[in-house]
């Protein structure tokens, strides 16, 4: 390597080395300490796995997590349900011309903090909200119903929260993707279906993989709209580990908690990717 | 001769646009039929509404007699090879030759016999399991190709395959195609925008223009006898002289104010036409001695050497305008250089005269 290159390594390598480190390596070396920590009868802080122990010894605890999971893979399933029309039909069918100005119009909500988009679908949906006024005042019902504060509402609101990072790597990999495969298919006698399996899934699969992985962390690790729209009863994860560090102030069970956060998450994608053969780095390039 | 495919009308208008306008041919069974024309001259539209991808604004398709309009492209018994020959990427070359076949009832062991003995036919034998991607682009080609000829259609459609690929080995695959088509006995239309494409393969050939055929002919006959100024200009190379016909009509000034004693073909033209003469057919160092022959002085400008299509630029008498002849591939004019002037003639049958 010569001087030169050797110069512009360090300048790119050594602030992702410093932000990995400090932000991410750091602390969670911390966390993982922290919750190995347990404060025993007599007051005083020692090892142990007694934190680890307490998730699994409380039901509530565990049915959470795996609600979580559950619900994050149905949110990651139904945003590519939800995308992937919209995707192929700004990239395949629409003319060129509007490509540009649909997408626009596609990223124009992100432009606005996830809070106040949330706070939008609360005026829409709570009881003295827009949909049951107009609702009443149409006749079809005599008092407002409730739509908030359950898992059907969170489960949109969560959907709806990430369906940009979904439709952003499909734009992309069917936008790579030539036309002729699709008419070559066709040619070959396949349904519109076949084609749809065998030829434009397998082929945009890695933007499906980068896209869902994005889209199940962003969801499994989402504190607001949870809160927001599922209420009291949305029993999200993140909500376990905030009480355990602001309410309980139990920083060291905060931890443990986060830590099985960060091993579920790993360990689905881990799943996910042997199951549908993808690769992470070829879906991530 | 029974037809395999039959056109009559054929039209398709895009907004203003008329790109393929009022089409009518037809091509027998098992022959090589190309459809040569400059790009933008309508012939991808034609192709795609064969294969079924567009619909025609009027007229009708026939394959072997069946009307083909309104039918999907996966339900035509035709194929098509396209122009980047779009092989699935996420698929080997095995998966690739069977897509076709397992939209059909075929049983597993018939799928594979049949794509072991197509791939084994244009000498790709072993080759099931690699990858696309692995492939050279002689090879890539042979396997869409045998794509689409393992399901047995009725006509093989082919966009431009060649174009891709380097000078060498378009070569070589002008010559494995004929031989494939020759093999399996299956009707080829063939899309071109290269004359020397489409004479060496085809059987026939269509010269389109403008949404229009020019003429439907024979390779030789195209070359020999174009019937319109731009098949002449369009196939083979050419020279030609914007003209003026004499009142006699056997005769054409020049621009250049060279006069060429000519055949009309079309007794009709008008007053002002094209002369177009072969590099070929224009002989040098020749003895005055013959009546049909229309004589003139050549100054060698260029000599362009090509192996054995070497031709040679020159000024025709004392005029600037310079015209291409071809060197016969005997050593005899080795000694032409530039700056001599020589006695060159072309004989009248081969002066040809278009509107």
């Amino acid at each position: 390597m010569s001087n030169h290159s050797k110069i512009g390594f360090y300048i790119f390598f050594v602030p992702i080395f410093l932000w990995l480190f400090l932000l991410i390596v750091l602390p969670h070396i911390e966390l993982f300490l922290m919750s190995l920590k347990y404060e025993d009868d007599m007051g005083n802080m020692a090892w142990s796995l007694q934190n680890y122990k307490e998730f699994f010894k409380e039901e509530i605890y565990w049915l959470t997590f795996i609600r979580v999971a559950l619900y994050s893979i149905l949110v990651t399933f139904l945003t590519f349900v939800i995308t992937f029309p919209i995707a192929f039909y700004i990239t395949k069918i629409v003319s060129v011309k509007y490509k540009g100005f649909l997408i626009i119009l596609l990223l124009m909500p992100f432009w606005v903090s996830e809070l106040v988009r949330v706070y939008g679908w609360m005026i829409l949906l709570r009881e003295s909200g827009v949909i049951n006024y107009f609702l009443q005042s149409l006749g079809f019902i005599d008092k407002p119903i409730e739509m908030l504060y359950n898992d059907v509402s969170m489960i949109m609101g969560l959907v709806y929260t990430s369906m940009l990072f979904m439709v952003v790597p499909l734009i992309s990999s069917l936008d790579g993707m030539d036309d002729s495969y699709i008419e070559a298919a066709h040619d070959l006698g396949a349904s519109k279906i076949v084609i749809f399996f065998k030829i434009v899934i397998p082929y945009i699969a890695p933007g499906i993989v980068s896209g869902s992985i994005v889209v199940f962390m962003l969801t499994l690790g989402n504190y607001l709209t949870p809160n927001l729209m599922g209420g009291k009863n949305s029993l999200w994860f993140t909500e376990q580990i905030y009480n355990q560090f602001i309410a309980s102030f139990n920083w060291n069970q905060g931890a443990a908690f986060g830590f099985l956060l960060l091993v579920l998450s790993s360990f689905i994608i881990w799943i996910g990717l042997k199951v549908t053969k993808q690769n992470l780095t070829k879906a991530l390039s | 001769m029974n037809h395999s495919l039959e056109i009559s009308n054929l039209k398709k208008v895009f907004s203003d646009f008329k790109a393929v306008d009022g089409i009518d041919f037809h091509v027998e069974e098992g022959s090589f039929f190309s459809i040569l024309g400059p790009s933008g001259c309508g012939k991808t539209t034609l192709l795609r509404m064969i294969a079924g991808f567009l619909e025609p604004s009027s007229g009708s398709i026939k394959i072997r007699g069946d009307e083909m309009i309104g039918i999907s492209p996966n339900k035509r018994p035709v194929n098509l090879v396209f122009q980047n020959l779009a092989l699935f990427p996420m698929m080997d070359v095995g998966e690739n030759v069977a897509f076709g076949l397992k939209r059909q009832d075929f049983s597993k062991s018939e799928i594979n016999e049949k794509v072991t003995s197509i791939l084994e036919k244009v000498q790709l034998g072993g080759y099931e399991r690699k990858n696309v991607s692995d492939l050279s682009g002689g090879q890539k080609q042979r396997v869409a190709i045998a794509r689409s000829l393992v399901l047995e259609p009725s006509i093989l459609l082919l966009d431009e395959p060649l174009g891709a690929l380097d000078l060498k080995l378009r070569e070589q695959m002008k010559i494995q195609l004929k031989k494939l088509q020759n093999e399996f006995g299956t009707t080829f239309i063939y899309i071109t925008h290269d004359q020397s494409e489409a004479l060496v393969m085809s059987d026939k050939v269509a010269v389109m223009n403008n949404g229009k055929f020019e003429q439907i002919d024979t390779p030789q006959n195209l070359y020999s006898n174009p019937k319109t100024s731009f098949v002449a200009s369009f196939v083979g190379e050419t020279n030609k002289f914007k003209a003026k016909l004499t009142s006699e009509r056997t005769n054409v000034k020049t621009k250049e104010g060279i006069d060429f004693k000519v055949n009309l073909i079309d007794q009709n033209i008008k007053e002002d036409c094209f002369l177009f003469v072969r590099p070929e057919a224009i002989a040098m160092m020749v003895e005055e001695d013959m009546e049909d022959m229309n004589y003139f002085d050549l100054k060698i400008k260029t000599i362009l050497f090509d192996g054995s299509n070497t031709k040679v630029l020159a000024s025709m008498n004392e005029s600037e305008h310079e015209i291409m002849v071809s060197l016969p591939q005997n050593r005899q004019f080795s000694h032409i250089e530039k700056g001599k002037i020589v006695r060159a003639g072309v004989h009248v049958s081969d002066c040809k005269c278009y509107e």
